[in-house]
């Protein structure tokens, strides 16, 4: 496996591996419980890697293509 | 007629209307009704597959689970997002394949790979037996959304009948491309009137959405977190999993893939696709605002929770534009779950039984067979009592079962044989029948486990059955049968 696709596994870390820490109404954040707001939190995070993800390899299919 | 059912009969007449006009003038043979002659870009697919996710289940399950069972409903959230991280490794192959070999459906998929076609009956009687449920959920959806709309001048039971009546006939007028247009006007519709509500009544009633938190909580301490015991962060984290996995293995989903122009599609959904979950937030803040607004709804009437409180707090006219975004989040999902299962029926499982029928006759086996599914759901829509989240997470125990064979297709050499796949899927599959009908769980099964086990996903026990039959019987027939038959994917005659 490249860096890329670990980085597919980053969000599951987050969004599953995390919530058994910080399964809390308080603090509020945004207005939303801890909870809520910690899986808001990665829906955006994942968004973000994922385009990251799409950066680094269309990098390296421009780098195949090239040589 | 009051003035909210008749904007939702307007638009009902739009989407018919402009389903018609999708289809004039084209010649519609089965990949074009079906998968829409593979032409479709970015944004086309981006709709497509929003227009399935986000249906009445969305709309009025999500907020009924936020109105009854408080934090748990947080878990769509989550598999959602998680389930566009796996799409970015796993659809690119599916539709490399898919398009080199010419396949128009999940099922196809399935029989190619394994060269079975015994298992492409299996995987088309899966899908179809999973969709039920799934359609229940969509007619039961526009039932309440008209009863509630006509302020109890509509009984449930007309209301689930007309509703019933209206997807049937689009989906037999319109294919694939009247969907692929009411969806956009679907999308648009319901993320203003989501977002809309979800600010507008916490602020309404509460003055906030922290406060109208803060007063949820006051009323039902710990209701906004997981609770220790039953739907816990042991039960969150392996339904999402289950989900996560059965995602793609719907097979209008599946069979969504092979529209797309090409592989990138897929990839640069990824980005945006995610962040379009969070729209279900505001579903959840409508959900929990009605909970003290308008409370004592039990069971399965949470599910009403959502128009309850449209009634209680907006004029008729803004009650009908709320009833027509509810109808087209049925209206889209409910015509192309209709479609696939119809085509399924027809052409993975009619055809394989009568080989000497033209392609003219599937066609019309799979048009005839939409108004029969649509009995059947109709039927069991009438004589069930479930909420709309517990017939999803039905179905999705059931596709799940096909992930497994699934993914081991895909390895460069098959680790399991085409009577692995057959066993593991229906040792699966009728796990999670004796588990839904005889209502078990780890925990009535093993009431002593500790409850990080009992709350577990049953489909987590059905999946580990069916990876266990599935390796079994892979290593038991191929040390009967003798070296060179025995592969997968290199030949003999599909016996199964």
């Amino acid at each position: 496996m490249k860096a890329r696709d670990w980085l597919g596994v980053l969000p599951f870390v987050g969004m599953l591996g995390g919530v058994p820490f910080v399964n809390k109404v308080e603090p509020y954040v945004l207005g939303m419980p801890f909870v809520l707001f910690w899986i808001v939190l990665w829906v955006v995070l994942t968004s973000a890697i994922m385009a990251l993800v799409n950066r680094l390899d269309s990098a390296a299919r421009e780098e195949e293509h090239q040589g | 007629m009051n003035t909210a059912l008749i904007i939702i009969f307007l638009v009902l007449l739009l989407a018919i209307y402009s389903g018609i006009r999708a289809q004039k003038g084209k010649d519609m043979n089965m990949e074009q009704w079906t998968v829409g002659g593979r032409g479709f870009g970015s944004i086309f697919i981006f709709l497509l597959v929003a227009g399935e996710i986000y249906t009445t289940f969305t709309f009025l399950g999500g907020s009924g689970w936020a109105y009854s069972k408080g934090a748990p409903s947080y878990y769509v959230l989550s598999y959602i997002a998680l389930a566009y991280v796996i799409s970015y490794w796993l659809l690119p192959p599916i539709w490399r394949y898919a398009k080199k070999h010419r396949l128009v459906s999940q099922s196809d998929f399935f029989v190619s790979k394994y060269n079975s076609k015994g298992l492409g009956i299996l995987v088309a009687a899966v899908g179809v037996i999973a969709i039920i449920p799934y359609l229940i959920l969509q007619f039961k959806g526009l039932g309440i959304i008209v009863s509630e709309a006509s302020y109890g001048s509509i009984t449930p039971t007309a209301a689930v009948w007309i509703g019933t009546i209206a997807v049937t006939i689009y989906v037999m007028i319109s294919g694939i491309h009247g969907s692929a247009w009411t969806a956009a006007i679907k999308d648009i519709m319901i993320f203003v009137v989501v977002v809309f509500m979800g600010l507008y009544l916490p602020y309404h009633y509460y003055g906030g959405i922290q406060p109208m938190f803060e007063a949820v909580e006051a009323a039902n301490p710990g209701f906004l977190a997981f609770p220790d015991e039953g739907l816990s962060v042991s039960w969150y984290i392996s339904t999402v999993l289950v989900t996560v996995f059965g995602f793609y293995m719907w097979p209008h989903t599946f069979g969504s893939i092979f529209s797309a122009k090409n592989e990138n599609v897929f990839r640069k959904n990824t980005v945006m696709l995610p962040l379009y979950t969070l729209m279900l937030l505001f579903v959840f803040f409508v959900g929990f605002t009605a909970i003290l607004q308008v409370p004592g709804l039990k069971g399965a009437d949470g599910d009403l929770s959502l128009l309850r409180l449209s009634l209680k707090t907006f004029d008729p006219w803004i009650v009908g534009l709320i009833g027509a975004a509810g109808l087209l989040t049925a209206l889209v999902p409910g015509s192309m779950l209709l479609m696939t299962a119809a085509t399924l029926l027809a052409k993975n499982v009619y055809k394989v039984m009568a080989p000497a029928a033209s392609e003219a006759r599937i066609a019309r086996v799979a048009k005839l067979l939409v108004p029969v599914l649509s009995l059947i759901s109709l039927y069991f829509t009438l004589h069930g009592g479930d909420t709309l989240v517990t017939l999803l997470l039905m179905g999705y125990s059931l596709v799940t079962q096909l992930f497994p064979a699934l993914l081991l297709s895909l390895q460069p050499q098959p680790w399991v044989n085409k009577y692995g796949a057959f066993a593991g899927i229906l040792a699966g599959v009728l796990t999670v029948a004796y588990v839904t009908v005889f209502k078990v769980t780890i925990g009535t099964m093993f009431p002593d486990w500790p409850a990080a086990i009992k709350d577990l996903n049953i489909g987590v026990a059905a999946l580990l059955v069916n990876l266990v039959v599935m390796f079994g019987t892979t290593l038991v027939t191929r040390l009967m049968l003798t070296p060179g038959t025995q592969a997968a994917n290199t030949g003999g005659s599909p016996t199964l």
